[in-house]
């Protein structure tokens, strides 16, 4: 669905507004933007350059620097394997090529192609206690296996088709 | 409310305490919410009120016989989720929510046991009642951590209950700036954050400089991968990180406090902005505060992943809205810091223990530990260890006590108890370095660790069993700093992606003598010429390995060969005659043809055409099949 020029702006304003248009407020303020958007769309960050008296060429690097940002749009499903020290010991590879395998993505593309998932490895969630990790949509799930993952995925895949 | 003082409140919480039977606490750690920890929480809110009975939760403290109560992280993640009944303390450990009617009829209205969700001793068999048995929790000393896990982090009442800000309030009202920093340095307190600068000196050098505005930084951008004890301290306790801030705005004259926390860590952030909130309105944050003529406030800054942004310059730079690139040193940030104004920046576990070490007296927080390291440090205990999760000790204490008593032990692959399967021990993240058997009884503290080329770190210790190859352990942190290397210095930039291609070529069977070599001058190079901590330690667990495990380089460079079989290049699988059965399912799903027998005769791998895959392996019923 498209989203109006006009509207798509305003909510930019607001969150500009929110920080008082402070430069040095640049990271909430893409943070939030992203999260309004799920992504770094690039005329917003134009928008932002000039609202902040900021050149277009600083945001871009440091909307490129951070992990946090994107700038393409990502999928509905945000899956996040972590491969922090006590997951990678206890095997997150296999589940990163489980879930690569399943949804017919690489290293380079992280976006299956029906735009349903998007797969990200974390350096650390802190779970390390439940390794290995999996976070599906911000819900962390403990002691994962291939198995288990391929059905958490196979799940939403029937649930999308249902709907 | 803020006229009430703290003795009133703490007064008042011991009042409304008293009137309930008893108190369910369930640990809403990261670890035991993923286990259904808040599905358990409703379910004895309604189990107890079908029975007729009144239960509140600990925030609205309303007349009732029982309250529950959602504690921050208790630690024993892989036990989770917990549940423990107070007065008597029972510890009851994978509570299910089929299990909450039961505990509800038998232990709290009839004060029986359950046996089936109690901890079993090790070695009797015998159900253990409460945590003061628990071998996990009894050979431990939890000073820092003592809170966490215990109270509701969202309730500053209980925070203040336990003495929670008495200290805050003492060293604005009563101390001096130059009392305080005394006070510190008497502690003997030093960073908790890796690099192990005495707190009260860093303090003192800040409090000298002149200017109106200081700046007071908490820093939880926690990134080391295997470290949680930060995460924990701020969902669990974030009141005790807001006091240790206080107290360090007044040793310096700080007038705006940050507290930077990683974005990955969701929970942490929302409780902290919950305490700030709580303690703004209870007039120990804002202006005057405590009634005093200070002014402090904080603000609470989600970081956007980056490891690099754990170095202090960097972290400001963050602050700032730049890209968080390290800068050269000095100036260093107690001189001109944040917005280039005089900067104290400490990392969480620091800023917590400041408070704690207060209460208990500095003389006697500074007799805990070893002469040089004084006091107790969290370590995120994981990897091939029976029992994972948080635990706090005295420095001092050696990584054999840690494993064998705190965490049971090391384990297989499989999970089963492991026994003498012990090989190392990677302590301190990407920054750090291994550990072998000749030094579990080694006692750990700052200055032990960087003399055998460790260092303490944030506090992760991963263990690893014998199948673990070291050789992808050096490449896997290798992958991550090369990953995480800013770009700024070259010396960091190239040589972390020459020396990971060179680990790459180890592992894959492309090396030489030659490889070897160049990897360990490169290692050198990168430590002594990058810019920021992270380049110069980032070559630690290459050198560490390099130090303990030559012989595992060796088999992979000369002999070709992975002694654990995990690396896929290096694997050769054969087929056990004994076992195989002539199946002939290993052959037909073999992708290259390269296995090959008849009906009665043992099958056979030709190993010039395998591609080391290993579905062979995987396919055969029989477990014929060995790398």
């Amino acid at each position: 669905m498209q989203i109006p020029i006009a509207s798509k702006f305003d909510r930019v304003c607001q969150i500009l507004e929110r920080h008082q248009r402070n430069p040095h407020k640049l990271i909430p303020i893409l943070q939030e933007i992203q999260a309004e958007y799920h992504y770094l769309p690039e005329e917003i960050m134009t928008f932002v350059s000039t609202a902040l008296g900021i050149s277009t060429s600083a945001i871009y690097g440091v909307a490129t620097f951070y992990s946090h940002f994107t700038l393409s749009p990502k999928g509905k499903n945000i899956i996040k394997v972590c491969d922090g020290t006590a997951c990678h010991v206890k095997k997150s590879e296999s589940l990163i090529q489980a879930i690569e395998k399943e949804l017919g993505l690489s290293n380079k593309k992280r976006t299956s192609e029906d735009l349903l998932f998007t797969l990200e490895t974390v350096a650390c969630l802190g779970a390390c206690g439940l390794a290995p990790a999996v976070v599906l949509n911000d819900k962390v799930y403990g002691f994962m296996t291939p198995e288990k993952t391929l059905e958490l995925i196979r799940d939403i895949k029937a649930k999308e088709v249902q709907s | 409310m803020q006229h009430t003082s703290l003795e009133e409140r703490k007064q008042h919480y011991h009042d409304c305490m008293s009137q309930y039977k008893a108190k369910i606490v369930i640990c809403g750690g990261t670890g035991c919410i993923a286990n259904g920890a808040l599905e358990i929480l409703h379910r004895f809110e309604e189990v107890v009120e079908a029975k007729g009975l009144k239960i509140t939760v600990a925030l609205k403290k309303e007349e009732a016989d029982y309250i529950l109560s959602e504690s921050g992280c208790q630690g024993f993640c892989q036990m989770g989720p917990l549940v423990t009944l107070y007065p008597q303390g029972i510890f009851y450990v994978h509570v299910k929510t089929s299990d909450v009617e039961e505990i509800v009829e038998k232990t709290l209205l009839q004060g029986e046991l359950i046996p089936r969700l109690l901890i079993h001793d090790d070695e009797s068999g015998e159900p253990l009642a409460d945590t003061a048995h628990i071998p996990f929790y009894a050979k431990q000393e939890r000073t820092t951590l003592k809170l966490c896990g215990m109270i509701d982090a969202q309730d500053i009442d209980e925070y203040i209950a336990h003495d929670g800000y008495a200290m805050a309030r003492k060293a604005v009202l009563l101390m001096t700036d130059e009392q305080v920093c005394q006070e510190m340095t008497a502690s003997g307190l030093r960073g908790r954050g890796g690099g192990g600068f005495p707190t009260g000196r860093k303090w003192d050098l800040t409090r000298v400089q002149v200017n109106e505005t200081k700046y007071v930084i908490c820093n939880g951008d926690e990134g080391d991968p295997g470290a949680f004890m930060d995460r924990c301290v701020m969902e669990g306790n974030p009141h005790s990180v807001i006091e240790g801030m206080i107290i360090a705005a007044r040793a310096i004259g700080g007038t705006c406090g940050y507290i930077y926390v990683r974005t990955e860590y969701p929970l942490a952030v929302e409780r902290l902005k919950l305490a700030v909130k709580a303690a703004k309105e209870a007039g120990f944050l804002g202006e005057n505060i405590f009634g005093s003529k200070m002014n402090f406030d904080i603000i609470i800054m989600e970081g956007a992943g980056a490891f690099v942004c754990g170095e202090e310059t960097a972290l400001m730079a963050s602050i700032e809205g730049r890209r968080g690139m390290p800068m050269p040193k000095p100036p260093f940030p107690a001189v001109k810091g944040l917005f280039g104004k005089p900067t104290v920046i400490n990392n969480v576990e620091t800023l917590a223990t400041v408070p704690v070490a207060m209460l208990m007296g500095v003389e006697k927080y500074a007799a805990k530990g070893t002469a040089k390291s004084s006091g107790t440090k969290t370590f995120a205990l994981t990897g091939h260890v029976a029992h994972t999760g948080l635990i706090e000790v005295p420095f001092g204490t050696t990584l054999r006590e840690i494993i064998v008593n705190i965490g049971g032990g090391v384990i297989n692959d499989d999970g089963t108890n492991g026994g003498s399967n012990f090989k190392a021990v990677q302590i301190g993240g990407p920054s750090g370095g291994c550990l072998t058997q000749e030094h579990l009884d080694m006692p750990l503290d700052y200055d032990n660790l960087l003399n055998v080329g460790a260092m303490i770190g944030s506090g992760g210790l991963v263990v690893m069993n014998q199948q673990t190859c070291m050789i992808q352990i050096a490449k896997f942190f290798m992958q991550f700093t090369q990953n995480e290397s800013c770009g700024k210095c070259v010396v960091c930039r190239e040589g972390t992606r020459q020396m990971l291609g060179l680990l790459e070529d180890i592992a894959e069977g492309n090396a030489t003598k030659e490889s070897l070599e160049l990897l360990e001058e490169l290692a050198h190079v990168v430590k002594v010429g990058s810019l920021c901590g992270l380049g110069k330690t980032a070559p630690n667990p290459v050198l560490s390995t390099l130090k303990y495990f030559r012989d595992e380089y060796h088999a992979h460079v000369f002999d070709k060969h992975c002694p654990t079989g995990r690396c896929q290049a290096l694997r050769t699988y054969s087929i056990v005659p004994e076992l195989c059965k002539s199946c002939s399912l290993c052959a037909k799903k073999c992708p290259v043809h390269a296995i090959s027998g008849a009906k009665g005769v043992p099958y056979v791998i030709n190993q010039e055409v395998c591609i080391r895959c290993g579905v062979c392996m995987e396919t055969c019923k029989f477990h014929a099949i060995v790398k």
